[in-house]
């Protein structure tokens, strides 16, 4: 009956195991997943506003286009920090 | 100080080529300091995974130009479609290039984080000095300071 209760809990603790290592991967793709979503929808506003600048004032596209990609470029310093984040946590 | 930088947004063709341009000039400039650092701290796989994040940081900043400027001569309707998909797809590169490597021996997390991270931060406040200042005041040139004396006219 012993070695029963020990076999079981030992098979319990190998699959809390693999569970753990599961979870960890979980969460890296979930972590860089999140991470991923505040750059898309802060390059999305920057793009909007450049084309809108970029509309209204034809003679100001250059300005409007260097400022957006400055703008872009440094949205994406999250998402390269989430990626950085997300290959850490990779088991 | 960059003369490319200066003339990006005044009436250039392509100011974020060159921006962007710039920025990889800077990053080589840069480059054998930071890969000096990754050597002495982590030794030889220290400086491999160094230049693998400096060069992604590099190959990022020109993709994403590349991207703007072919979008924006399609039309200025197209650009939101090919910057967010640039955003994936350089996003997806960077995972290309490094999730097959990221179990190797000689794979150092910590000098490939470092750099991909602070390069591209240093390198965008670097220009963004330049730009800044260009774009509040285009003839202004940030260099040395002028120190003529009052009463010169030469």
């Amino acid at each position: 009956m012993l070695s029963l209760l020990a076999t079981t809990f030992s098979i319990l603790a190998q699959a809390v195991t693999d569970n753990t290592e599961g979870l960890k991967a979980i969460g890296a793709g979930l972590g860089y997943g999140l991470a991923a979503i505040g750059p898309g929808i802060g390059i999305g506003v920057v793009v909007a506003a450049a084309i809108d600048a970029m509309t209204r004032q034809p003679e100001s596209a250059g300005t409007a286009r260097t400022t957006m990609f400055l703008g872009i470029a440094f949205t994406e310093a999250l998402a390269l920090i989430g990626f950085v984040v997300f290959i850490l946590l990779l088991p | 100080m960059s003369e490319a930088s200066v003339g990006a947004g005044e009436g250039s063709q392509a100011p974020e080529r060159e921006v962007a341009t710039d920025l990889f000039r800077r990053g080589l400039i840069i480059s054998p300091i930071l890969l000096a650092l990754c050597l002495i701290f982590w030794g030889v796989n220290g400086l491999a995974c160094g230049s693998i994040g400096l060069g992604l940081v590099l190959i990022n900043f020109l993709m994403g130009a590349w991207i703007i400027d072919w979008a924006v001569k399609i039309s200025p309707q197209f650009l939101m479609v090919a910057v967010l998909g640039g955003f994936i797809l350089r996003m997806g590169m960077l995972a290309i290039v490094v999730l097959p490597i990221r179990n190797s021996n000689w794979f150092e997390i910590m000098p490939f984080g470092i750099l991909l991270i602070f390069s591209h931060l240093g390198l965008l406040i670097w220009e963004t000095r330049y730009v800044s200042a260009t774009l509040a005041y285009p003839g202004l040139k940030p260099g040395k300071p002028d120190i003529r004396r009052h009463g010169d006219t030469n």
